[in-house]
């Protein structure tokens, strides 16, 4: 677990230092899934970014599409695209679009942006896995505010009803919206009885936690007829001391100086690792 | 024997599912109206119902897409491109994927559920959307043809389909071909562009103008987009006025779609018949065509009107 330790405070910095070249973009919402993407990218799934279209390839889709740094990070971390591509995040004619572009970006399953739909779409690939009798799995990634649209409703009722035991949510639960916390915005606790009520398996799990997550993730594989769904405990702007836990820094991104603080401290962390 | 285009749908599917394993077929719980229900009991493994969940009806079939399937959703076209529009924008027309929107009960022939049923926009809002084809059947067989179409070509489709039984206006012996308008009668006094049920209207228009010594050009428009300007622009030069009849808001559907390609290359009046800019109401679907202009009387005096000027 150290590896995948060393490589999330990797992705942190790679994300800090394309928002701040970017000039826009959402650190609090890429931080605090650090640990969720390095974990199903490095361990979890069966992809390979040497064979990218393979058709029995496990999928990702990164519902709260705005957090595309860190997916982005990831998939240049294994090898998808060069990591030197980052510093090109939303520039005009970079094929790293603000939100994942499919048409686009090698290793991203489905375009995302617009809260819901990523999940949604989550749901027609388990039925379309179902249909052609194949084992592969699919992931998708939300955020808790994201819990707020209707669709994501629909599509956890659907996936319920279709005992989509391939499909597996995993919920970034850092309480932050863009607005105030969402028991301020709009509450959308209690997250466990409702996916328990709408026939989902629900595991807790700190989301910082990679042993949280091999337990998790097994108990999702042995979970038939049933999707399964990961509510992961975590920090928005982790890693980061400024920012953690910070409204604030939902889409606002670090000056020169602030990234300076930022890798500074990110740094000094990879070293004690 | 009138066939309607939902109709023709819920056939030409069960022949297109039988030669292609792909295809796969979703509903929102209007599986008998929209008629997917024939391709339901033959292929049950390849229908997903999402019941009254028309956001996660498009989701779902993009989520589809993305693995190889071809999917056609359905559901009333007021509830396919309303209710969904952001979701085909963004999941479906966004990431340009192939997924076939099949809406019926388009248009005011819904009848008497009345004005929240009848889309009267469906076609003004799927025109705004890059990478959207947009199709309206005349009849029984180029309903047939164009889904077939639609299901063999890449990316996203919109077929706009009716619930009222129409007579044909092609036989067996004609080809729909995607892209292009159909001219079915000569004319060099006025042309008459009709889409959909509308089409034959504007046909027995055209035999009532002849009577009164008027030589009416006749068009379907069935591809709305990409639109023939071809067949637009010359109809322009060589007639110089152009009536449109559709059973859609003269706003933004297949005379707005004309205005555009006429205004640009040839610009002659354009008489735009349809809905003019209201909802409709309950009534038998003939009340309505007929409170709302959309007969062949209307049509006809309409053409004297303007030529006779």
């Amino acid at each position: 677990m150290k590896v995948m330790k060393i490589y999330a405070n990797e992705l942190r910095m790679h994300i800090i230092n394309m928002l701040t070249e970017s000039g826009s973009g959402h650190p609090g919402g890429s931080l605090s899934a650090a640990e969720l993407l390095i974990y199903l990218y490095f361990k979890e799934m069966n992809i390979d970014s040497n064979d990218k279209d393979n058709a029995n390839r496990d999928r990702f889709i990164l519902s709260k599409g705005h957090a595309a740094p860190v997916l982005y990070g990831t998939l240049a971390m294994k090898g998808f695209f060069n990591i030197n591509e980052l510093k090109n995040l939303r520039k005009m004619g970079s094929f790293l679009q603000g939100h994942p572009d499919m048409k686009k970006v090698p290793g991203v399953d489905m375009s995302t942006g617009s809260l819901g739909q990523g999940f949604s779409a989550a749901v027609g690939v388990g039925l379309g896995c179902k249909m052609d009798k194949k084992t592969y799995r699919v992931y998708t990634l939300l955020g808790d505010g994201e819990l707020q649209e209707g669709i994501v409703w629909e599509a956890a009722m659907a996936a319920s009803h279709y005992k989509l035991d391939n499909l597996v949510a995993i919920i970034d639960n850092n309480g932050l919206q863009i607005d105030g916390t969402n028991n301020e915005v709009m509450k959308v606790n209690p997250l466990k009885e409702k996916w328990e009520s709408f026939g989902w398996k629900v595991i807790e799990i700190n989301g910082h936690c990679f042993n949280d997550m091999e337990a998790a993730f097994a108990i999702a594989k042995q979970t038939k007829g049933q999707p399964t769904v990961i509510i992961a405990k975590t920090s928005k702007g982790k890693g980061v001391s400024f920012m953690e836990d910070q409204v604030g820094w939902h889409g606002v991104v670090p000056s020169e100086a602030e990234r300076v603080r930022a890798i500074e401290e990110l740094g000094k962390a990879m070293g004690s690792l | 024997m009138n066939i309607a285009t939902r109709e023709s749908y819920g056939n030409i599917l069960i022949e297109l599912g039988g030669e292609n394993q792909n295809i796969v077929v979703l509903d929102a719980d209007l599986s008998k109206s929209t008629k997917t229900a024939g391709f339901a009991k033959k292929f049950p493994e390849r229908f997903i119902n999402a019941g009254i969940a028309e956001q996660n009806l498009m989701g779902m079939a993009a989520g589809l897409a993305t693995t190889g399937k071809i999917p056609f959703a359905s559901t009333f076209a007021v509830f396919a491109t309303g209710r969904a529009f952001e979701v085909i924008r963004n999941s479906i027309c966004y990431p340009n994927l192939n997924v076939k929107i099949a809406a019926t009960h388009a248009g005011l022939t819904v009848g008497e559920d009345g004005g929240s049923h009848q889309s009267i926009e469906d076609i003004a809002i799927m025109r705004s959307l890059p990478n959207m084809s947009i199709i309206v059947p005349a009849d029984d067989i180029e309903a047939r043809q164009a889904i077939r179409v639609a299901a063999n070509m890449q990316g996203p489709v919109y077929l706009r389909l009716g619930r009222l039984g129409v007579p044909n206006i092609f036989d067996s012996n004609d080809t729909f071909t995607f892209g292009k308008g159909n001219l079915l009668k000569k004319g060099e006094d006025i042309t008459i562009i009709g889409t959909g049920m509308m089409t034959h209207r504007c046909l027995e228009a055209a035999d009532q103008l002849e009577k009164a010594g008027i030589h009416a050009r006749v068009i379907n428009i069935s591809t709305i987009k990409p639109i023939d300007e071809e067949i637009i622009i010359q109809a322009a030069q060589e007639t110089k006025h152009i009536i449109t009849v559709e059973e859609h808001s003269i706003i933004g559907g297949l005379g707005s779609a004309v205005c555009d390609v006429v205004t640009n290359y040839c610009p002659v009046q354009v008489i735009k018949i349809g809905v003019n800019d209201q909802f409709g109401e309950s009534g038998t679907p003939e009340e309505l065509l007929t409170k709302h202009g959309l007969t062949s009387e209307n049509i006809y005096h309409t053409a004297k009107r303007v030529v006779n000027i």
